[in-house]
């Protein structure tokens, strides 16, 4: 009944009134901040990241980062659903039909199935994180330097497969993060690399400042290239509630977008974004009315959104267990750990078991808030949304000056977020995705230290990554996830999948 | 006009990852290599480089072939106003003092949309100012220094 045990922690864990009280916060603030148009949840979360670090408690500080991110990916779809803007690719395809229901006066029961959509989806995904995370952190104690290795090859191949537009730039966009993440002290030698002879670089570029201006300032910078009136037409909310008919008709796909969802969020790479897109394509295929889709079928909303949120819970996975983020957020929450001085991998489940499951079970209580927190808040949302953009970047811009300030109180880490925004938006420009770029940043130094101590284990024999079982395998299947996308049918299909956004 | 045709952006693209890997290339080799067996600060970066610059040719080549979309618009004034904000801080917030230095941020990243006037600015940035106060030192705690050596005598 160890299970049970685990799960009792966590709720004693979570529900204190002090990590309620951070949790709500979290889902608050995310929320608020997601909802602004054109802000995604990967921005979202990078420029909140330094609030919760002035909470002292690695728990609490966790609980509400785990918060800030569902409730930015709520408010998200929220924008979606209203003015058809999308923050981020993941809800994409909630805008095609969701915006169409709006249109047509349904804008409430769209939103509620979002809200129950992802509700019933997190469920589920929480349930698959308690039962799976303890075999795979098993698992994952027998790991040596060389298996390490291997994994974070994996888990960087497929970031690269999962990255929109073409292959070749995702995996330089890898290496430019890997190369980021090397600047800094080595731990071998004591030199310092690649600072410039800068001092206050030599202990490595700050993660949330890099996570601030490529993923916070480039998309302020992008929006303002279409610096013109943006005519917002939101949509009158009459009554939240679907009728019996549309709860008749949500419910399978909500079943289907949900186990989509968990399967593919566990990918590492942001499963997320491509769940719902699969999910809406399966959908599509499915209803008896497929015309119907594009022009406010409710199946359209229902199953991306448990998709999504679904593939937004297990990504949670392979970070708890093995120290490998999923996505962005994930290596954002990455970063988080390292700063509260938890070392993020297997060990975290038996030596911080009050953290492991209370950030677990804090997932499902974040969920439920969301639900009763944004139902009746929506027309304060709603009214957050007619603010012009003029007015928020320069609020934004403030408080993330602040934010990245306040956790070092070093001036040359705003420095570097201008020069981050800047990196940012030539790649946005050049058509590359920074996502890749961000999770080379954080494994950059393990990737080298495993590879480095691995070679030193085996006494320099390279093969040693192809001897060793476990090793062996995780290369041979990051081998066939490159040589996949690298396959001219994968490539198409893999065109068509995203080709719906735009 | 070329019998070719270039693909602006890629072409961009690829020039910019040679000159990130051969920036790192350069770096890496003044610094020890070491060998496979005990490798040095500079082996694993060489390495990364080494294949960066690979990678570069390769979408600089391609960009030969194809004829692909302009980058279009760029936000220049947004670069201009927006990305000092955070360097004026940070040269400022120690100096000026907390106030002051928040204050003139958002006041400069105001202008950085053309929909901006000054009065409009100046209530934007009181109001910012006046918030971060509230939210980070006095609910949050943070330890600024609210007005700095620069402004008192």
């Amino acid at each position: 009944m160890d299970l049970l045990q685990n799960l009792l922690l966590g709720f004693q864990t979570a529900s204190t009134l002090w990590n309620l009280l951070f949790c709500f916060i979290g889902v608050l603030l995310g929320t608020l901040i997601g909802v602004l148009p054109g802000i995604g949840a990967t921005a979202t979360t990078a420029m909140l990241l330094p609030v919760t670090f002035q909470i002292g408690d690695p728990v609490s500080a966790l609980i509400m980062l785990a918060g800030i991110y569902y409730g930015a990916q709520y408010g998200g779809s929220t924008t979606a659903i209203l003015i058809n803007m999308p923050g981020e690719s993941s809800s994409a395809v909630t805008a095609i039909d969701g915006y169409q229901m709006a249109r047509k006066g349904r804008a409430g029961p769209a939103l509620a199935t979002a809200a129950l959509g992802s509700f019933f989806a997190g469920t589920v995904a929480t349930a698959l994180i308690v039962l799976f995370a303890p075999p795979l952190t098993a698992i994952a104690l027998k790991f040596g330097a060389a298996e390490y290795f291997s994994l974070m090859i994996v888990g960087l191949v497929s970031s690269i497969a999962l990255a929109h537009g073409s292959i070749i730039k995702a995996i330089a966009m890898v290496i430019i993060g890997l190369l980021l993440g090397l600047v800094g002290t080595d731990i071998y030698s004591g030199l310092p690399r690649f600072t410039f002879g800068i001092r206050e670089y030599a202990d490595g570029l700050n993660f949330v400042a890099l996570a601030v201006g490529v993923f916070g300032i480039a998309e302020i910078l992008r929006n303002l290239e279409t610096d013109k009136t943006r005519e917002i037409v939101v949509s009158k909310i009459t009554s939240l509630m679907p009728t019996r008919e549309e709860i008749k008709r949500m419910f399978v796909p909500i079943l289907r977008g949900t186990a989509l969802g968990s399967a593919l969020g566990v990918l590492p790479g942001g499963g997320a974004i491509l769940a719902s897109f699969a999910s809406y394509t399966l959908e599509k295929r499915m209803a008896e009315n497929p015309a119907e889709f594009g022009k406010g079928a409710i199946e359209g909303v229902a199953g991306p959104e448990s998709a999504n949120n679904a593939g937004a819970q297990t990504s949670f996975i392979p970070m708890l267990t093995l120290g490998i983020p999923a996505n962005p957020v994930m290596a954002l929450m990455i970063g988080a750990m390292i700063i509260q001085g938890i070392v993020p991998g297997p060990n975290v489940a038996s030596e911080q078991p009050a953290l492991f499951w209370g950030v677990i079970v804090s997932m499902w209580i974040g969920n439920l808030m969301l639900v009763i927190l944004n139902l009746p808040l929506i027309g304060l949302w709603v009214k957050l949304l007619t603010i012009p953009y003029y007015i928020l970047f320069p609020i934004i811009m403030a408080f993330c000056s602040i934010g990245v300030y306040s956790v070092n109180s070093n001036a040359y880490d705003l420095f570097f977020v201008a020069f981050a925004g800047l990196v940012g938006y030539v790649f946005a420009k050049l058509r590359c995705e920074p996502a890749p770029l961000l999770l080379g940043f954080v494994l950059g130094p393990l990737l080298e230290e495993n590879l480095r101590r691995a070679m030193i284990l085996s006494r320099g024999d390279p093969m040693t990554f192809l001897t060793r079982p476990i090793s062996a395998t995780l290369l041979a299947i990051a081998l066939a996830v490159l040589v996949v996308v690298f396959l001219p049918g994968i490539r198409k299909k893999r065109d068509e999948v995203f080709v719906e956004e735009g | 006009m070329n019998s070719y045709s270039i693909d602006k952006v890629n072409f961009t693209c690829g020039l910019l990852f040679i000159a990130v890997g051969a920036l790192f290339a350069y770096q890496s080799m003044q610094m020890e290599l070491g060998t496979a067996f005990r490798m040095g600060p500079g082996y694993f970066p060489l390495v990364l480089s080494g294949v960066l610059i690979v990678l570069g040719l390769i979408v600089l080549i391609q960009s030969f072939r194809t004829e692909g979309e302009s980058a279009g618009l760029i936000a220049w004034r947004g670069i201009l106003l927006i990305l000092p904000a955070p360097i004026f801080f940070g040269l400022t917030v120690r100096g000026l003092g907390f106030l002051p230095a928040i204050f003139c941020t958002a006041f400069i990243a105001s202008f950085a949309s053309t929909r901006m006037g000054v009065v409009t600015a100046v209530l934007l940035a009181a109001g910012v100012t006046a918030f971060s106060y509230a939210a980070f030192v006095y609910a949050l705690g943070l330890p600024f220094r609210l007005v700095g050596p620069w402004l008192t005598f």
